[in-house]
């Protein structure tokens, strides 16, 4: 075997998907069903993120490469665009900033005035400042997306098992039935779950909670609306925190989100759903007479920069670490798989993929 | 005999009944349809799965959770 992907979420697939197409032998092995964790549990939004010079270029050629992929699959692809909402004059100072961030790097950006927020978003509060709107970003729903990405994975040759993993040495796999395979490449695609088999991995499961109503009987959000705080959601502090986070999809339901929150226990904890929802409801207030059908979580595999582990690992040779996506797998995982290509192929990825390596944060042992 | 209407067409109840049980009752095993458009209706008869969504008098409900009441107009195949 020449690549042995550990996991089937849309991560694994994805580095499946291009290593098989470029003619390697591939073998995938999952210990459950394709997508059923991260990838199940999260928002399917493709977007470009401007947190930090790396982010936006792995985001923006991935979200490139989502748009090139995506007609040929069926993945209830939809380019909403991202409107990202300033609650307040002090919020809507920081957008042309961030505007022309984006514009720095070859992405569509616009300021969003008053006026032409309620114009895009009838359904937003009254008071609200205005915004940033980022044309090309997206929506699917990523387990369909993983299948079909696993589905080409097929068709090139690769293969498929269903195993946990034991461990991992040189070259090697070991799987819990103490079989072993050999293999000169694996690629360690097993989110957050990556530390089970190395503890020492800098990845912190970060829960989040998500809630969906059901099929509204007409559209009342057009963009997956992001409050301009996300941010501080995202990078902030340990402790607990919500921000306002809605997405149209294409079923006329609405997905509504967000929770960060450094916690292993896998329980809908009420106290964060409800300020989860207050805070949405304080955005859209129509969302108050939506029925919620379901609400579950997920585990973000967090790193301490907010940015992935991508190549090869120090320690064990033969091991490419593809993990540490935090909320952005869904959005990063065809680049990552171009990444991985160039630390197993050469064949060099769009981007430098020296800021995703995974030295950075952690010594060779 | 107290009444409701179900899709239209008068149903006798007995006041506070569930409504639930009277669908699966009379007709009606299937409550509404999944965007692939397959059969839903109520499996856990206790307001977790949100199966069994109806339209009652206009708001979308969950039928074992909603009792009968007189003059009622219920609609199935809520989304």
């Amino acid at each position: 075997m020449d690549v042995l992907v550990i996991g089937a979420g849309i991560v694994g697939a994805a580095c499946a998907q291009e290593l098989a197409s470029a003619g390697l032998s591939v073998g995938i092995v999952e210990k459950s069903e394709p997508a059923f964790g991260a990838t199940a549990a999260g928002m399917g939004h493709i977007l470009v993120l401007d947190d930090s010079e790396a982010q936006i270029r792995l985001t923006a050629y991935s979200r490139d490469l989502w748009h090139g992929l995506a007609p040929s699959y069926r993945t209830e692809f939809r380019t909403t665009g991202t409107l990202w909402v300033a609650a307040n004059e002090q919020e809507m100072g920081a957008i042309e900033g961030r505007r022309d961030f984006y514009r720095k790097y070859g992405v569509d950006a616009e300021v969003v005035g008053q006026d032409q927020l309620y114009q895009l978003e009838p359904a937003l509060a009254p008071g609200l400042a205005g915004g940033m709107r980022i044309p090309s970003d997206a929506v699917l729903y990523p387990p369909t997306a993983t299948t079909e990405l696993l589905d080409r994975a097929f068709r090139s040759g690769a293969t498929y098992l269903r195993s946990e993993i034991k461990s991992i040495g040189a070259h090697l796999v070991e799987l819990v039935n103490g079989e072993t395979m050999e293999t000169t490449h694996v690629v360690l695609a097993a989110g957050a779950d990556a530390t089970k088999l190395f503890p020492s991995l800098p990845i912190r499961k970060r829960k989040g909670h998500l809630a969906i109503t059901d099929r509204l009987p007409r559209p009342l959000i057009r963009h997956q609306l992001i409050e301009t705080g996300y941010l501080q959601s995202a990078h902030g502090s340990d402790d607990a925190s919500v921000a306002f986070n809605l997405q149209p999809r294409s079923t006329g339901q609405l997905l509504i989100g967000s929770s960060r929150q450094f916690e292993s226990s896998r329980e809908v904890e009420l106290p964060i759903v409800e300020r989860m929802l207050a805070q949405a409801v304080s955005y859209v207030p129509a969302l108050r007479d939506c029925l919620i059908t379901r609400i579950w979580t997920g585990f973000r595999a967090a790193t301490p920069d907010g940015l992935p582990l991508i190549g090869p690992h120090s320690g064990i040779p033969g091991l490419i670490l593809a993990t540490g996506h935090e909320g952005l797998g869904i959005s990063t995982s065809l680049a990552t798989a171009k990444l991985v290509r160039q630390h197993i192929t050469g064949t060099k990825a769009e981007i430098d993929p020296a800021p995703y390596l995974p030295d950075r944060l952690f010594p060779a042992t | 005999m107290k009444q409701i209407l179900i899709n239209g067409k008068p149903q006798e109840i007995e006041e506070g009944a569930s409504l639930l049980v009277l669908l699966l009752n009379n007709g009606q095993p299937t409550q509404r349809h999944s965007v692939s458009g397959a059969n839903r209706c109520g499996i856990c008869g206790m307001g977790i799965c949100f199966e069994c969504r109806v339209t009652v008098d206009g708001k979308v409900v969950r039928a074992c959770q909603t009792g009968c009441h007189e003059g009622m107009e219920v609609w199935t195949d809520a989304r």
